[in-house]
């Protein structure tokens, strides 16, 4: 440090280096990056790495605990040939379609209901949420109990209006299981649609009702060319929301049928989770899980690019 | 919207449909808490009336919290979600703020991103993580969810927080940096202590997501003494064929328990993050 010889250039050197830095430190582009560094650290490591490495994984021949041999394409050929793959994908197919339109209409149903003054509003509000807060599995676990094989009380209310005993095998049988798990995924997502949709109804100004009624539309007419138009946006963000997470739903089938009876409810995500934990064949499963990716991707585009917050 | 309708009228539009809506999301809930106080003799016989409780009984509630690791997986559970919460929040308005206010080349496609990342579901990633946490070495640890969990709620709070930041006016960090306050300074000591309800809504979300997580906790956490509430219920008052309803019902009443009450606190900012986090575009 020969500067220190020179006291007077010495005394202002430093200031004017760590004022650099700072004014450097406050680019609007250098502070943003350096803040964003470390979440975006975190999630390169914990999901764009693994994203990659399933790829590589299921280009491999894997079972758990031993080494990887590269085998190319063998796992997707494995799978176009296995029937049961296909199986899966009408299941998932299906179980999407049918549970979101359930979705869609009940939701709409509520919103409408609900789009009304009355006492305690709020309250009524909170309790239709409950089945979107609670977690899943618990909730699930007590369909199992009302769906049970002996002592259904779902099966009690059918018999006491006249169905004949013992009352329909709700888990037992493979149309009525897929039945049973769209009627839980949509019990569990129509308060989600619903109020959100409600929201969406309360911005929708009173004028246009009134002057719609003025040039004598009816009720239906009001909901038809007034509100439907209007919530057009909110409809079709919250069934991208839903159609994501319905497709690739887990939880709700591991816990009430395990995919059976017979792979009737077997979806893309408890396929994918038999072979690679049960099985332990790693690569495949990750085959079958990524089997997933292009229509994902594909939605998963569509609804960033519709509700991209520039 | 249109008033002047007849009690009847009304009875019609809103009662009825209201009704049905409430009966169907409360009924398994109110299924849930009779079956839990009924003692087994009563579950199980077909001749009595089963919509009522008869012979209340804790009987179900003192075995589950006596003779199972209930309790140990209920701290479990909160442990897990109140630190990935945080960390969450944290990695979350690092991410959010620049996006907010920051004008850089990039901003869009970061942005995007994070969308993208917060709508990728679990299943899709599961295998690859259970192999990465095993050669971690982080197996049967509540380090694997804790570091796992914020992978899906950083994204997410970022996403949420971003919407609410905008909402707020800048002139006051304005007259910070005009002030000469760095932008550090600003971000720490101005704008974030005007964003706490931003903050209760992300974090609730995450809380409660983090409360119904189960892929990841099943996979990663299989001894009893690490296990969350779902994958404890799941994987040890199932046993075999055997079904201990009581017990089960019991289970998954106390475990809902946490969320439903700080839910009820803060549930109109919980409807507000649901609003905002879908819909605002």
């Amino acid at each position: 440090m020969s500067v220190r010889s020179e006291p007077f250039v010495g005394a202002a050197r430093p200031v004017r280096r760590a004022a650099t830095l700072g004014v450097w430190l406050d680019r609007q582009s250098v502070f943003s990056w350096l803040i964003m560094a470390p979440p975006l650290l975190f999630l390169a490591a914990l999901v764009g790495y693994p994203f990659c490495y399933g790829i590589l994984l299921s280009l491999q021949d894997r079972p758990v605990a031993h080494a990887g041999t590269f085998v190319g394409l063998k796992n997707f050929a494995t799978n176009l040939h296995d029937p049961l793959f296909w199986r899966v994908g009408l299941n998932t197919f299906v179980y999407t379609l049918v549970a979101t339109l359930l979705k869609m209409v009940g939701g709409l149903g509520l919103a409408v209901a609900m789009n009304q003054h009355f006492r305690m509003k709020n309250l009524v509000r909170a309790l239709l949420l409950l089945p979107f807060i609670v977690p899943t599995v618990l909730s699930t676990v007590a369909w199992m109990w009302m769906l049970d094989p002996a002592f259904s009380v779902v099966n009690r209310l059918l018999i006491g209006l006249g169905v004949p005993r013992p009352g329909p095998s709700w888990l037992g049988n493979p149309i009525l299981a897929i039945v049973s798990i769209i009627v839980i995924n949509t019990w569990r997502g129509l308060p989600f649609y619903g109020i959100t949709l409600l929201a969406g109804l309360q911005t929708v100004p009173p004028e246009l009702y009134e002057a719609a009624t003025i040039d004598g539309a009816s009720g239906w007419q009001r909901f038809r060319y007034v509100t439907l138009p209007l919530l057009q946006p909110i409809i079709l963000i919250v069934t991208l929301f839903s159609v994501i997470f319905t497709f690739a739903d887990f939880q709700l089938v591991y816990v009430l049928t395990h995919g059976g009876p017979q792979n009737a409810t077997q979806l893309f995500a408890t396929y994918a989770f038999d072979i690679a934990m049960g099985a332990g064949q790693l690569g495949l499963g990750a085959s079958i899980a990524l089997a997933m990716f292009p229509a994902l991707a594909l939605l998963i585009i569509a609804l960033t690019i519709y509700m991209r917050r520039g | 919207m249109v008033t002047g309708y007849g009690p009847v009228e009304r009875l019609v539009r809103l009662w009825l449909p209201v009704g049905f809506f409430l009966v169907l999301a409360l009924f398994p809930f109110y299924w849930m808490a009779i079956t839990s106080l009924k003692p087994n003799s009563e579950l199980y016989n077909q001749r009595i009336m089963p919509l009522v409780v008869h012979n209340p009984t804790l009987k179900h509630y003192v075995d589950l919290l006596t003779q199972t690791s209930f309790l140990t997986w209920t701290w479990n559970t909160m442990l897990v979600a109140v630190v990935s919460t945080a960390i969450s929040l944290v990695l979350g308005v690092m991410l959010a703020y620049p996006l907010a206010r920051m004008r850089f080349a990039g901003a869009g496609l970061i942005a995007m991103t994070v969308a993208a990342i917060y709508l990728v579901p679990q299943p899709l990633l599961f295998i690859p993580l259970a192999d990465l946490i095993n050669r971690l070495d982080l197996g049967n640890t509540l380090s694997a969810v804790i570091l796992t969990y914020p992978t899906m709620l950083v994204p997410f709070c970022a996403w949420l927080l971003l919407g609410y930041f905008k909402t707020v006016p800048m002139e006051l960090e304005e007259a910070a940096r005009i002030d000469g306050a760095s932008r550090l300074q600003t971000m720490r000591r101005i704008f974030l202590p005007l964003c706490t309800p931003g903050f209760i809504s992300a974090g609730i979300f995450a809380f409660t997501l983090s409360q119904n997580e189960f892929l990841y906790a099943l996979i990663f956490l299989t001894k009893s003494a690490v296990r969350t509430v779902p994958v404890g219920v799941i994987a040890e008052l199932i046993r075999g064929d055997v079904f201990y309803w009581g017990q089960l019902m019991a289970g998954a009443l106390l475990g809902s328990i946490p969320v439903a009450l700080i839910y009820s606190f803060f549930v109109e900012h919980y409807v507000a993050g649901l609003t905002s986090g879908s819909v605002k575009g």
